[in-house]
């Protein structure tokens, strides 16, 4: 049997390959902050119930403190960091910064990125909807309406981008 | 906090996983989806000498065959939600499904996980219970197959022997006019339940009801399953208010929930009445609509 040290993985942050030797006990969230230097990411319970490590493994919105490193072996991982792109802000990042949806901003990146899962999954989403999704991603600031707001219109106006079945 | 060390197998059948059991003995656990292992491992509940991952054995879709909806184990819980053969054929499940957790524990959470955690506020163990399903369990002797009543003893205790690992749920198909409820009282709607019902509800040609399955779920240590003998007051009658309400209470009054910071003994034991009474309601109500499968 083998030893408890540690274990080289590979995988995919944002885009870029990248390795780590990890202990299995260590979490994806743990690697991701503290061998792989994304801050951006960011441990609030530790249970998987507030949604701030909130990462999209393979496109879906995982919590990043339930994953073992081990288990994201090849797989490719996005952090909020990954969504801008070429230094211009993603159009939901902007739509928050529009719409006043972050205050202290912990749980933005979280936020953020579990809507961009939803809206991958979903393009035209209504705010009840989006009110579902997002059970998981707590906010202690805003009470929560802005963030709909901000999700709500940036759908909407990507749907008119994109839609010709609006 | 973090996990206390442990080591690490993955297997890439439900064979290599049973060899794997026999191999780390007591002190291993079985890693599905993780939503309930991982919290434990993190906050130091749980601290197994081995990890043994069998998210690599994967899963085959969904399918229905002779009577029965055959769940492979590693099923994840947004699958069962998005499908539309559950939707079809076992909707009860599906509605269920959907109070699991949050999104993000539904992308990763297994039914065969789900029921091997054996949490009394569970929802599919709860749903599992009331629809009758069935276990298939691999050990190094093969494969048996147990009723889920059986597989759940106590508080995230089962019958599962150390060197065993579920590897599908079956679920018996319902019959023509059964109508079929799922009911919670959680205090936010990500928590588990402080009291949840699972109602089915069969009727005749006449409008009576010809059976009735229901299973509660946050007053036991385990979902609790309604013997026949309650709710055979039901039975050849017209599903009306007042009786139902009456079996009901009959029902919650064979109840003994504990307290805990969520609810008094009381207080579930008042709830079990109101949604019993609901749910019997809505299973009865849709019975009336269902049209033949």
């Amino acid at each position: 049997m083998s030893d408890p040290g540690r274990q080289r993985i590979v995988l995919e942050v944002n885009g870029d390959r990248r390795e780590a030797w990890v202990l299995p006990s260590e979490s994806l969230l743990d690697v991701l902050r503290d061998a792989l230097g994304h801050h951006e990411v960011r441990y609030g319970c530790g249970e998987g119930v507030c949604g701030t490590c909130t990462v999209l493994l393979d496109g879906e919105a995982v919590s990043a403190c339930l994953l073992l490193a081990v288990q994201a072996e090849d797989r490719s991982v996005l952090t909020v960091r990954g969504l801008a792109s070429g230094g211009e802000p993603h159009p939901l990042q902007v739509s928050f910064l529009r719409n006043g949806a972050a205050q202290c901003g912990f749980c933005t990146p979280g936020m953020l990125l579990a809507a961009v899962a939803l809206l991958q999954r979903e393009p035209r989403p209504d705010r009840e909807r989006i009110r579902r999704e997002l059970i998981g991603n707590l906010c202690r600031c805003t009470g929560y309406s802005k963030i709909l707001d901000a999700v709500e219109q940036y759908a909407v106006q990507a749907a008119g981008r994109s839609g010709t079945d609006g | 906090m973090v996990a206390a060390p442990f080591r690490y197998r993955r297997t890439t059948s439900f064979e290599e996983a049973v060899a794997a059991l026999c191999e780390c003995g007591d002190g291993a656990k079985l890693l599905a989806g993780g939503q309930s292992l991982v919290p434990m491992l993190n906050l130091r509940v749980a601290r197994p000498d081995w990890v043994i991952d069998i998210n690599p054995v994967g899963a085959e879709p969904i399918e229905k065959l002779d009577g029965v909806l055959r769940l492979p184990a590693l099923t994840r819980h947004r699958a069962i939600e998005q499908s539309e053969l559950v939707r079809r054929c076992c909707p009860i499940l599906a509605a269920a499904t959907a109070h699991v957790g949050n999104p993000r524990s539904r992308a990763r959470g297994t039914i065969g996980g789900s029921l091997a955690h054996a949490d009394p506020s569970g929802e599919l163990p709860c749903v599992a219970v009331a629809l009758g399903a069935e276990v298939t369990v691999r050990g190094p002797d093969g494969d048996r197959r147990l009723p889920v009543r059986d597989l759940l003893v106590s508080f995230l205790t089962t019958s599962l022997r150390p060197d065993e690992v579920i590897t599908e749920v079956r679920v018996p198909l319902q019959p023509a006019r059964a109508g079929w409820s799922f009911l919670e009282l959680t205090r936010r709607s990500s928590d588990w339940m402080v009291v949840g019902v699972a109602a089915l509800v069969e009727l005749d040609a006449a409008g009576g009801v010809a059976g009735a399955s229901v299973a509660i779920g946050g007053v036991a240590d385990r979902p609790w399953l309604v013997p026949p003998e309650p709710l055979a007051d039901l039975l050849g009658e017209p599903p009306e208010e007042a009786l139902l309400a009456r079996v009901a209470d009959r029902v919650s009054g064979m109840l003994d929930p504990g307290d805990d910071v969520h609810a008094s003994g009381a207080y579930r034991r008042r709830m079990a009445a109101v949604l019993g009474r609901r749910a019997l309601a809505e299973a009865a109500a849709r019975a009336n609509q269902e049209p033949d499968r």
